[in-house]
């Protein structure tokens, strides 16, 4: 059994029910962990795709074993399109999509989707903002029907929206503020980006979320809530044919709009390395990790990507892992060490170590353990067996991806979502296949060899 | 109903997984087909077929998980599990994990309070390696020193990062509260004590006790035939011991009714657990408390407690409830987290929503919404073929039968609404709530010392 350092399960009370229109990198955790892809290469789920004449994109992925859908739009709008000083608006508005329309009273729509069988939630990232419903399949025109309501016709007023400010702040909390290990990562991103907005925290800053107004509301909505700025993703129980009509009834009759022009962000490299400490009482155990700035899918120096998500399933922390296996099983300095790639967004990219001492264990030494590692990684680089397995898994990966009939909405939803195609995702088993030993090793020295990077230490706040 | 689609059936191969809930009150439809095949030896395993990927998924439970640990061996079912994959057979840990990912065998163990599980999914092509691999795992785990150690050294990380953690503190000191000496009380993953004394021969002698064939249920869902199957049951689970020694676990009472406990941690939000008796899986008004519970707050971004906490008053982003029942004992529990300030009136409501819904019920409109909503999400469950295997193995743990999933909907739709005003006069009672703050709550008498907990 692998202990990987987990990101997000401190809403637990007696029982795993969190609540909640979801926030963040959730998402994009899952898509980093699960990977995706398929062993019959260039069909990974066989999607099916048209754009509406409003320009709103249409994808659908049949699958027949249960009479379920599950439907999903995107917007291509999240944390770092938002105008500066109003951090939070993104997740603030996302939270306000839920407060009724010209025609559905708040609540309603929450309403409406569990009086008809409905789970339904919403998400936002830093690239994007994403709502959905799995329901029953003959009930999938009505959530079309809401869904294509709040594109246009949301209403927004005072009394809604300040019991929800609320509800953010608390929520503000219970993911940050009461988690020393959250309030360090919040850290790390504003050293680790000089420039590019995710630097700036999703959930916002508190005192600027206290400060958004309703005009800045409706300003975002009227800005980025349109159709040529959306993704309708459905997955289930239903085939392009079913779907046709339907969006064309409910989504197409909405007129596209200019959107804004957005900001072309280049992200400069570090010149000097930073460390971040956070020291606080309730830390029992301190851990340490190190990012570099990485090329993403569509930001950078693209060409590395795929060797990148090769490189992380390499070091990912895997129980034969070259980093695990040094220095969890044969050193014993540490009970969980990993390396790992998120190159799913719109902006850069990012590669990352971690690793957490055993009991007792000094952090800064074994810090400069997996440093030395990671040295040694620069200078050797992977072999060729290292890149053969890791490629078997990552395309095995795609086989159990299409299991589930929610997965595969999620994978070309947040595809789609950063500017990648429908043809790029599924083509992604023979690109990961194309990955060489060499391909590898050019991209450690893209990406590690001579950069400089953000090393974060989460310290026990020394007793007096 | 919308005249969308017609087409109900949908073919699992030669099986029609018809779902008929679906329907709601129209037309019930065809079956799920639930198979069970019992192998040559005995074995017994519940079987939905599905020809749409090339994989098998297996989910299977020992009943008795660590609350039937030995006493000062906490931990003990937590440990075990997580080391059966560390080595088994003529292969060390090394060599075995290697096999795994290189086949890209899912294979995991966990312990919960009242079972052991297991989850194990695979590549048609890789099946008979990986079917090895499980073998070994249950039947010849290896329990060498160096993985021993390694295990030790990550469980006792993480238990000192949750010593700290306000959620896991507030609902351990509840469960001490209400349990008392119990062994439901028990942390799932043990003390620091407690895991620093577990040895090699206790981690045997779990596996030669607890993990025996009366206790094993067992779930599949995949592209493979009941003839296919059969040997491979046998080939996995025939060489496990056939019964286990009694757990001796007793029933287990429910006390500090009526309590509030504070913890002080230095946080800006408190954790706050509350709750009281509820009602067990096998009770008649279990269905009438689940409908129940529904309307009060299990019915995520609908509930009441949701709807006066959340949506009216902007308090917390965070408020349920649940049932919890458990084979020695029932419980009615749930949880808000709120800033310092405001967890003296959050309390205040929710204990004037439990006692609303004790005094006057759900109306008809939220009965029926309740029931329109527990009986269309139902297949929502059976999302991926490993999902579908641990409802197979749910419904053979509570003893529903094998034509559950057809017939579910008939026990939610004969709730009525005497039904569930009945249960809540019977269940809820908001004098006795035990309830646990973690934070630097204001405003909050405590009417005892919490109760100590070893981290």
């Amino acid at each position: 059994m692998v202990f990987t350092p987990s990101f997000s399960n401190y809403l637990l009370a007696l029982g795993d029910y969190v609540l909640g229109h979801a926030i963040s990198r959730i998402l994009t955790t899952l898509f980093l962990v699960s990977g995706m892809s398929a062993n019959s290469v260039a069909e990974v789920f066989n999607p099916q795709s048209f754009t509406l004449d409003n320009g709103m994109q249409v994808v659908v992925v049949t699958n027949h074993r249960v009479p379920v859908v599950t439907h999903m739009v995107w917007y291509k709008v999240g944390a770092m399109d938002e105008p500066p000083g109003k951090s939070g608006l993104a997740h603030y508005f996302e939270h306000l999509m839920y407060k009724g329309t010209k025609s559905l009273k708040p609540g309603e729509f929450s309403a409406t989707v569990a009086r008809n069988g409905g789970r339904e939630n919403a998400f936002t990232s830093q690239d994007y903002t994403g709502y959905f419903q799995s329901v029953a399949v003959d009930r999938l025109p009505l959530m079309m029907k809401i869904e294509a309501d709040r594109m246009t016709n949301l209403v927004l007023n005072d009394e809604i929206i300040e019991p929800e400010r609320a509800v953010v702040i608390e929520e503000r909390r219970s993911r940050t503020d009461n988690n020393p290990s959250a309030m360090l990562g919040e850290q790390l991103n504003t050293v680790l980006y000089q420039n590019h907005p995710y630097r700036i925290p999703i959930i916002g800053w508190r005192e600027e979320i206290e400060s958004l107004t309703r005009d800045d509301l409706i300003t975002f909505y009227r800005n980025w809530y349109a159709p040529n700025n959306a993704i309708l993703v459905i997955s289930g129980d239903v085939t392009i044919d079913d779907v046709r009509p339907l969006a064309e009834k409910y989504y197409g009759v909405i007129p596209s709009r200019p959107l804004p022009k957005r900001v072309k962000w280049i992200e400069p490299p570090l010149k000097a390395d930073r460390q971040v400490v956070l020291e606080n009482e309730r830390v029992r155990q301190p851990s340490w990790s190190r990012r570099f700035i990485a090329p993403s899918q569509v930001h950078g120096a693209t060409e590395h990507a795929y060797a990148l998500q090769v490189l992380g399933e390499i070091l990912s922390g895997g129980a034969t892992s070259r980093l695990h296996r040094k220095l969890v099983v044969e050193r014993k300095i540490a009970v969980s060490a990993g390396g790992w790639y998120s190159g799913r967004s719109r902006g850069p990219g990012i590669f990352g170590f971690y690793i957490s001492p055993a009991p007792g264990g000094d952090v800064e030494k074994t810090g400069a353990a997996m440093a030395a590692e990671i040295d040694l990684l620069i200078e050797k680089g992977v072999t060729d067996q290292d890149v053969a397995k890791a490629v078997q898994r990552l395309q095995d990966s795609a086989i159990y991806a299409r299991d589930s009939y929610r997965t595969p909405a999620r994978i070309l939803g947040g595809a789609l979502a950063i500017g990648r195609t429908v043809e790029n995702v599924e083509a992604w088993p023979e690109h990961i296949g194309a990955v060489t030993k060499d391909a590898v090793n050019r991209a450690i020295a893209a990406v590690l060899k001579d950069r400089k990077s953000v090393t974060a230490l989460l310290l026990p706040k020394p007793t007096t | 109903m919308y005249s969308f689609r017609k087409s109900w059936f949908r073919s699992l191969g030669m099986v029609l997984f018809g779902v008929a809930f679906i329907l709601m009150s129209t037309t019930p439809s065809h079956a799920v087909k639930v198979e069970k095949v019992i192998s040559p030896g005995g074995v017994v395993a519940w079987l939905v077929r599905d020809h749409s990927i090339p994989i098998t998924a297996m989910e299977f439970s020992f009943r008795g998980g660590a609350a039937s640990d030995p006493a000062g061996k906490t931990g003990l079912a937590s440990m075990a599990t997580s080391l059966l994959d560390e080595g088994a057979g003529a292969l060390d840990s090394q060599a075995f994990q290697g096999k795994l990912e290189n086949l890209s065998v899912r294979m995991s163990f966990s312990a919960g309070l009242e079972t052991v599980r297991g989850s194990f999914k695979t590549l048609n092509r890789n099946r008979a390696e990986a079917v090895e691999l499980l073998r070994m795992a249950l039947n010849e785990p290896r329990f060498d020193a160096e993985a021993i150690e390694r295990m030790r050294r990550q469980i006792t990380v993480g238990l000192k990062r949750k010593s700290t953690d306000p959620n896991v503190l507030a609902s351990r000191i509840w469960r001490r509260a209400v349990f008392g000496e119990h062994p439901y009380a028990r942390p799932v993953d043990g003390t620091l004590g407690s895991i620093g004394d577990i040895t090699a021969t206790d981690l045997r002698k779990f596996v030669a006790d607890r993990l025996a064939r009366e206790n094993l249920l067992v779930g599949v869902v995949g592209d493979i035939t009941p003839t296919d199957l059969a040997p491979l049951l046998d080939q996995i689970f025939g060489g496990l011991p056939a019964s286990t020694p009694p757990s001796g676990l007793k029933d287990a009472a429910t006390g500090a009714e009526g309590e509030t406990y504070v913890v002080q941690m230095n946080i800006p939000q408190s954790v706050v657990v509350f709750g009281h008796k509820g009602v067990k899986r096998k009770h008649p008004d279990y269905y009438a408390a689940y409908v129940m519970n529904y309307v009060l707050g299990g019915g995520g971004f609908s509930s009441r407690l949701y709807h006066e906490v959340r949506e009216k008053r902007g308090l917390a982003y965070s408020v349920y409830s649940y049932l919890n029942p458990m084979q020695r004992a029932a419980l009615i529990t749930g949880g808000v987290a709120t800033r310092n300030d405001q967890v003296a009136q959050s309390i205040a409501i929710i204990r004037e929503e439990w006692g609303r819904m004790r005094d006057t019920g759900p109306n008809e409109q939220e009965l029926g919404d309740a029931k329109t909503f527990l009986n269309g999400s139902f297949p929502l469950r059976l999302s991926s073929t490993g999902s579908i295997a641990r409802m197979l193995v749910a419904m053979q743990y509570h003893d529903l039968g094998q034509d559950y999933i057809d017939h579910r909907h008939e026990f939610i739709d004969a709730v009525t609404l005497a039904d569930v005003k009945r249960v809540a006069r019977r269940l809820l009672d908001p004098k006795q709530l035990t309830v646990v703050i973690v934070g630097k709550p204001e405003k909050i008498e405590p009417t005892a010392d919490a109760p100590d907990i070893e981290s």
